[in-house]
């Protein structure tokens, strides 16, 4: 189907529209990242090839103690300049990749959230930076944990 | 435990506060969040993995966070942000899009 063919059934069914429409909107949401197993696979995937420095001008906000580990808030805070994006892994659990945010130049390099850990283990914040990326690592003990 | 299966999707709630020019936005919004592994028992099986995979949060008409989920964030997710800018009279709204392809928006006018 060439793309004026393409653009007749557009017009001629809404309903496609819609659904390629809906489907552009979500893009970006990277499938195979979301579904990796282990920290590395979900970093590599999410960020091919790219070098990531460890920083402490990263801060990650979270009890070190969680009783649990279905509602944790998080806060993450990078003191860097121009924060572009902000990344939350958590290593054990069974999707690495927890959540992503995209942030415009007029916000600042924060987010808040509450998510799910199912077990001790390392929560890894990854901030890009005037095209750069940091992480920080914080590890996390968990009483009972959150995944179901 | 029991899950949130048959929850409608509905509400957001959205708070800003300003200082200095920052303005700092608190959102809950209410979503089940399952994340596939919770067994319901009174039906006697696993309810379903469903999430809001992506919320979009503007300032006026422009984007100034995108969010990408996974099934991890909590159930009733929280949101927090501060971006500096807005005036008295401007609006911040918040809209999500889920795993069912469900989604759902709020505005509110800053005073």
């Amino acid at each position: 189907m060439n793309r004026r063919q393409l653009v007749k059934y557009i017009i001629a069914f809404p309903v496609l529209g819609s659904l390629l429409r809906s489907a552009a909107a979500l893009a970006e949401w990277n499938v195979d990242a979301f579904a990796a197993q282990t920290e590395r696979e979900a970093i590599d995937v999410f960020f091919p090839n790219r070098e990531i420095i460890p920083s402490d001008a990263i801060k990650i906000g979270v009890h070190e103690v969680i009783e649990n580990g279905a509602v944790v808030p998080i806060k993450i805070d990078a003191d860097l300049p121009a924060v572009q994006s902000i990344s939350i892994f958590v290593e054990h659990n069974p999707n690495p990749l927890i959540a992503h945010f995209d942030l415009s130049p007029e916000c600042k390099g924060f987010i808040a959230t509450r998510i799910k850990i199912g077990q001790p283990s390392d929560i890894i914040a990854i901030v890009q930076s005037e095209g750069k990326l940091y992480s920080k690592r914080k590890f996390v003990e968990v009483v009972e944990g959150g995944c179901g | 435990m029991k899950g949130g299966v048959g929850d409608m999707a509905s509400g957001i709630k959205i708070r800003t506060s300003s200082k200095d020019g920052l303005t700092t936005v608190r959102s809950i919004i209410k979503h089940p969040m399952n994340t596939g592994f919770e067994f319901d028992d009174d039906k006697g099986e696993v309810i379903p993995v469903y999430f809001i995979k992506e919320v979009i949060c503007k300032h006026n008409d422009k984007v100034v966070l995108r969010c990408d989920w996974s099934r991890a964030v909590s159930k009733n997710p929280y949101l927090s942000f501060v971006f500096e800018g807005a005036i008295e009279g401007d609006t911040v709204s918040i809209s999500w899009t889920d795993s069912k392809g469900l989604s759902e928006s709020a505005t509110i006018t800053l005073k």
